[in-house]
């Protein structure tokens, strides 16, 4: 992970971390903090638990984003004492879920713009002058643009890869196809590293092909306290303890100090979190289909 | 009566009513999420339940959490990317009620999930649409839940993320919107629904015990009411039994 990070995301990048609400990876922006990387733009629909972190910490310059609160929990403090000029200043450039996924369906498909028939009637494109209109040259109707977003670097986790990045997911899939297509470089970290042949026998569920892969981080529990469907459960009491913990920028930061700076790596943050095998996940193992001809 | 049930039941009963069986309903997580599920298990056991996180007709075994719990996937009929979600369900016109809520909802019924205050320099930063602004575009319908209060209900709010039946002076049909917009509007103490003609949220229905005199206490403009108030029915043993016993046994949604 030191190696990936320091290679692939600079000071003042665009950076994706996806993974809507399922495999977040918590792990790699916990690097970037330590790393000390700073002025990046942060792009995600929900910036969650770990924006706020990499706010707290002083990396962001920037948030681009859809919904920014703590999923069934709460607030996002670090980011609302940004938002509410109680904290240091954070550039903000906010769209709807459909607007961030449309923006990256944009930038995986290399075209400028994507269309879409939303935004009328909100005060959302007053707010964001990005969010425009265009005519349609068929039909005359007039429908909603967002600019594409093609990030510096995206990182997803999957559940596994092999050693050239063939990554699969299973469970919820976000967007996390559309921002590794739309970036200029993406580094996959996954729960499990697998021979080429178990990918190969399933290849419908392969997500992010090894051809767009930088690099690929083998990082378990990688996705703590967010989930990953089949190896382990959302951290949920963590997320509740999240709205003390960021509502008070003391707490905040002496978190950061135990959990972030004061670990060398993943490993010694599972050991230090403590307790996690009683977030395992349950058996519920699919069937399988025939791929013979 | 008033103590035999709290005001989250029954805002949560009156939510279910309103869905129909066969339905293909966009959901959110809390009341509205136990409001399909008690649909599900009294009145409408074909209810289609979507989630913006992607799954299609999710089975949740436990009260989901997030809006992308694990539970929402084990035994849905199928995950698809959010792209699939925006694009081929919802602006594709399959999904025929929206579940909504909102820190304020104004006289047209627009929704605030924003900011409190000027956006460049809110009072209070709300976490943003979500998924709520194209809901409210492109839902058949849409049923708002919330609280009543003179500060959620203002005459007019103070952005609008989610457009109602008549935005910035214009109606849904001369701003080109698909859905309907929010037909229903299920408070602690009342139904508001829109009237068809101004667009106005207007009182339709009453729950026992409560005065119009009580609901216009809680609102921030001059409601106006139907000329005849229907009485909305409280929840019966049988919802009662299984909103406390089954669906959220440990009070995550029903606190109050």
């Amino acid at each position: 992970m030191r190696e990936a990070i320091a290679e692939h995301v600079r000071d003042g990048d665009t950076v994706v971390i996806e993974g809507f609400t399922h495999l977040i990876c918590f792990a790699a922006g916990h690097e970037i903090i330590r790393q000390g990387r700073r002025n990046l733009t942060l792009c995600r629909l929900t910036p969650d638990l770990i924006y706020d972190q990499m706010i707290a910490a002083g990396c962001a310059r920037k948030l681009v984003f859809s919904w920014a609160g703590n999923p069934g929990a709460g607030s996002l403090h670090a980011f609302r004492r940004a938002a509410e000029g109680k904290g240091p200043p954070l550039e903000l450039e906010e769209y709807s879920h459909f607007g961030m996924v449309a923006r990256l369906s944009a930038g995986a498909s290399r075209l400028p713009f994507w269309t879409l028939r939303n935004y009328m009637g909100t005060d959302l494109p007053g707010a964001n002058p990005a969010i425009r209109t265009v005519a349609c040259p068929y039909t005359g109707e007039v429908l909603a643009t967002v600019p594409a977003l093609n990030p510096d670097v995206t990182i997803v986790h999957a559940q596994r890869a092999d050693s050239e990045g063939n990554a699969q997911i299973w469970g919820l899939l976000g967007v996390q196809k559309e921002a590794a297509f739309a970036s200029r470089r993406v580094v996959v970290v996954v729960e499990e590293l697998v021979d080429q042949a178990e990918i190969r026998a399933d290849p419908n569920r392969t997500l992010i092909p090894g051809l767009i892969v930088d690099a690929v981080v083998v990082e378990p529990w990688g996705a703590h306290p967010s989930y990953a469907q089949g190896y382990y459960d959302r951290d949920n009491e963590f997320y509740i303890r999240w709205e003390p913990i960021s509502r008070d920028p003391a707490a905040l930061s002496s978190y950061l100090d135990e959990f972030v700076h004061g670990v060398e790596d993943r490993k010694a943050y599972v050991e230090r979190c403590g307790g996690l095998a009683k977030l395992k996940a349950a058996q519920r193992v699919c069937a399988g289909v025939n791929y013979g001809f | 009566m008033g103590s035999e049930y709290t005001p989250s039941e029954m805002m949560t009963a009156v939510a279910a009513r309103e869905l129909r069986d066969g339905e293909v309903v966009f959901v959110g997580i809390g009341l509205p999420n136990l409001a399909c599920n008690l649909a599900r298990e009294t009145h409408a056991p074909n209810l289609v339940l979507i989630y913006e996180s992607g799954a299609v007709g999710a089975v949740p075994e436990r009260l989901p959490v997030s809006i992308g719990d694990p539970a929402l996937v084990t035994g849905s009929l199928m995950v698809c990317s959010m792209a699939d979600v925006f694009q081929y369900f919802l602006q594709n016109g399959r999904i025929e009620v929206g579940l909504l809520g909102g820190a304020q909802i104004d006289r047209y019924g627009n929704i605030n999930t924003t900011v409190v205050g000027d956006y460049a320099h809110p009072r209070v930063r709300l976490p943003g649409s979500g998924g709520a602004a194209e809901i409210a575009v492109h839902a058949h319908r849409t049923v708002v839940i919330s609280r009543l209060g003179r500060r959620v209900f203002p005459e007019r709010v103070d952005f609008i993320t989610s457009p109602g039946l008549r935005a910035n002076g214009r109606t849904r049909k001369e701003l080109g919107m698909p859905g309907a917009g929010p037909t229903t509007v299920i408070t602690d103490k009342a139904i508001l629904e829109a009237d068809p003609e101004s667009g106005e949220l207007v009182l339709a229905s009453l729950y026992p015990g409560i005065t119009a005199d009580d609901v216009a206490q809680g609102i921030g403009w001059a409601l106006r009411s139907r000329s005849r108030l229907a009485e909305v029915p409280t929840p019966s043993g049988r919802e009662l039994h299984l909103l406390r016993e089954v669906l959220d046994p440990k009070r995550l949604y029903l606190k109050q």
